[in-house]
């Protein structure tokens, strides 16, 4: 079990992160490139202005309109977003070991904090999940992919929220979470979840659209 | 009447909705599943990009853009009328099946496309990633063209902007005829007026769409009248080029899209007049504003592109229109999505409608998140086999047009000419009895005329 765990959290990291890191660069240069071979027409509407226009209005809870109009859909995202990204960056067991490996550190959450930005998380793929099952509109462009997705970004949180805990089998749930946790960096480029890479860019060219041209509020 | 309850009718009518196209069934009758995957994958690898690879790609499914469309709302959040729902009926399909998809399925992709989206774009609004669903929807539609499946009333409009460069098989002298028996009555009621023909640098030059010589001569003389009293230096050409509308836009025939736009704006550049002024329509505005001029390579139409709202705006603003006194009923003001959501005209459409009317009633949503009329986007020109559709796919736009009434509107201006005649078939189907006019009707009707 050492030498498997030595193995998913050395190697395997490695790995995991240069897919990740190498696979976003790759994802949006890929798309820069085609842009300016076929469609190169995009880059001259986009101004700066109205894309931080759109993309702070949307990066902002209920500066939208769709935002306002769904009040506990947008307290959820956000909050699930915002704990996706800052506890996995700022929790203690993590910055140890990027300070063991590469003698960095930075701030850290206390712990409790984390356990329960971790659970909020968790709390946000069940409210997609129970979404997804019950609310028509959304059931009809599920794919069995959909699915997949939510399972990989809730597993890390729940293998390291058990791994916290040491509920039961810690050496194991340690291997199995560390694994969920590369392959959930993994898929952020070659999911769904590449919405994170694509976001800016869509809601900049959008924003710049109907800033410059259409004279009105995409948000 | 807002929420009519399903009844035994109601389910006839939905029978009755299964409408047979002839320009669709003979169109699919020719189709082979080689041709349509050889076509599906031409557009898609060749002729879209980036944009749409990443629109596809980003879309979480979240379903967060479906109430934006009022054909989801109207048809009681039925899932296979949201956007994203059209969508993946339709593009997702064809890219997941690398293109191999049936006749039957192009049958129903072409419907959907073609009569079930406005390309209205209010769902752009609605998406948190911004994705172009209209854009999306438009690729659909060309796919359809290029297989020949197009419905046979807007075909028919886009093979006459091909033969005579208007889309109502408007003939050559018709024209100048038709302005010039407007011009006749009207120095009638106006002894000096005249609709000057190809006045070279002239400041504007007037352009409308071919409805309007075919059957509403009377918005001309209006328009005529409107200039003659604020003593505008105007012009409208003789020659092809004088319609502004664009039907191929909405089939996807972008190459008689830019035949028809660059021909207009030529005419413009003949004439070497300053300023290009429209009259009251929307999908015009798009075409020539946003959509035809790029495509011809002009980011920003190459002579500036005034719509009639902003040119109203503009003579009221300056007094050059006397007004005897304002108009006593009661109005709202219909947004329409190519002029407002596409061109920023709300405050000065509503600049215009307070200078005009002693009361505005506002419909909710307004501006730029307001419902579509339902008619647009080439919807309308579809025809009569799916009028019924239309109008039942607009519950909303009922609802909020009941409401404003209930506020005491009693007249609806539309200043676009879709909407116009989209609303029109909404009040008569809803039983509204409200009036609908045009900017140019009650300019026309209040303005200080000679004695
Ligand atoms: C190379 C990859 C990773 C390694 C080596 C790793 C390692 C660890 C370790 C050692 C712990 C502490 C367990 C304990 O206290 O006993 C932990 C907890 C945690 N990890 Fe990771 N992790 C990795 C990736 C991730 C990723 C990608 C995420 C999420 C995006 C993540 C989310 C969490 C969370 C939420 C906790 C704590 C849960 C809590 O406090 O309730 N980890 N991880
Ligand atoms: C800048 C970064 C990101 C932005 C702007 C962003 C934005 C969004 C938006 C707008 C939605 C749809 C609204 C909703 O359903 O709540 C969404 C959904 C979601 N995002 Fe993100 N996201 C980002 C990064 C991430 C990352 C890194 C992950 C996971 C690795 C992620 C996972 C999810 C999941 C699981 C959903 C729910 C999908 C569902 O409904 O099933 N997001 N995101
Ligand atoms: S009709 Fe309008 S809101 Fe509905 S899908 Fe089309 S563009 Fe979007
Ligand atoms: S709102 Fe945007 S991301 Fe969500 S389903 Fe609609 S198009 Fe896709």
């Amino acid at each position: 079990m050492h030498d498997l765990y030595q193995f998913v959290s050395g190697p395997l990291a490695w790995v995991a992160f240069i897919l990740f890191v190498g696979g976003s660069l790759y994802r949006m240069i890929a798309m820069l490139v085609e842009v300016k071979k076929k469609e190169p027409f995009i880059f001259t509407y986009m101004s700066l202005k109205y894309s931080l226009r759109s993309i702070v209005h949307w990066m902002t809870p209920f500066a939208t309109y769709n935002w306002r109009r769904k009040p506990v859909l947008t307290v959820v995202t956000f909050a699930f977003h915002i704990c996706l990204f800052v506890s996995p960056i700022f929790l203690l067991a993590h910055v140890t070991l990027w300070d063991e490996s590469w003698d960095i550190s930075w701030w850290t959450l206390p712990d409790g904090v984390a356990d329960v930005m971790t659970l909020i998380v968790i709390a946000g793929c069940v409210f997609f999940l129970l979404r997804r099952l019950t609310q028509p509109e959304v059931q009809f462009v599920t794919f069995p992919s959909d699915y997949f997705i939510l399972a990989i970004v809730a597993a890390p949180f729940v293998t390291g929220f058990l791994a916290y805990h040491q509920w039961f089998g810690y050496p194991m749930v340690m291997v199995l979470h560390v694994l969920a946790g590369e392959v959930m960096l993994v898929a952020i480029p070659f999911t769904r979840l590449s919405h994170m890479i694509y976001s800016p860019f869509t809601r900049a060219y959008m924003g710049s659209e109907f800033g410059v041209i259409r004279k009105s509020k995409d948000f | 009447m807002a929420e009519p309850a399903v009844t035994q009718d109601e389910k006839k009518e939905e029978e009755e909705q299964k409408v047979v196209d002839e320009g669709i069934e003979v169109g699919i009758s020719r189709l082979t599943e080689a041709r349509i995957e050889q076509v599906i994958n031409q557009v898609l690898n060749t002729e879209t990009g980036a944009r749409l690879k990443t629109y596809v790609n980003t879309c979480i499914h979240c379903g967060l853009c479906s109430e934006a469309c009022h054909y989801y709302m109207s048809h009681d959040k039925d899932p296979k009328w949201s956007p994203v729902g059209k969508v993946k009926q339709t593009l997702w399909e064809m890219i997941r099946k690398k293109g191999r998809v049936s006749p039957d399925f192009m049958r129903r992709a072409v419907e959907i496309a073609q009569t079930e989206c406005n390309l209205c774009r209010r769902c752009l609004q609605f998406c948190p990633f911004g994705i172009d669903i209209a854009y999306l929807i438009s690729m659909v539609r060309r796919i359809c063209h290029k297989l020949g499946i197009t419905p046979l009333y807007i075909q028919d409009t886009a093979h006459s902007h091909s033969v005579t460069m208007n889309q109502m098989w408007v003939k050559g002298d018709e024209w100048p005829d038709t302005l010039q028996w407007q011009e006749e009555e009207a120095r009638g009621e106006f002894p000096t007026l005249r609709i000057p023909l190809e006045k070279e640098g002239a400041d504007i030059m007037y352009s409308v769409i071919a409805p309007e010589p075919k059957f509403q001569a009377q918005l001309i003389y209006q328009a005529a009248a409107i200039m003659e009293v604020a003593g505008v230096d105007w012009t409208m050409p003789a020659d092809m080029g004088w319609d502004n509308s664009d039907m191929a836009m909405f089939t996807g025939d972008n190459e008689i899209m830019g035949r028809v736009k660059r021909t207009h704006f030529e005419l413009a550049a003949r004439l070497r007049v300053k300023r290009i002024v429209m009259g009251e329509c929307g999908h015009a505005f798009r075409s020539v504003y946003d959509t035809g001029n790029r495509w011809l390579g002009w980011s920003h139409p190459p002579i500036p592109i005034v719509h009639a709202i902003d040119f109203y705006w503009e003579l009221l603003k300056d007094n050059r229109i006397p007004i005897k006194e304002k108009y006593p009923e009661p109005v709202t003001l219909h947004d329409p999505c190519n002029v407002i959501r596409g061109g920023g005209l709300m405050e000065k459409a509503r600049y215009v409608a307070h200078a005009l009317c002693e009361t505005v009633v506002e419909m909710h949503p307004n501006r730029e998140y307001n419902y579509c009329c339902c008619a647009g986007g080439g919807v309308i020109n579809c025809g009569p086999p799916y009028k019924l559709k239309r109008v039942k796919s607009n519950r909303v736009k009922a609802e909020q047009l009941m409401d404003a009434k209930a506020r005491g509107a009693k007249v609806i201006i539309s200043p676009c000419h879709n909407c116009h005649s989209g609303l029109k078939d909404i009040k008569n189907y809803y039983d509204l009895h409200m009036d609908i006019k045009f900017f140019g009707d009650i300019i026309y009707q209040i303005m200080e005329k000679p004695e």
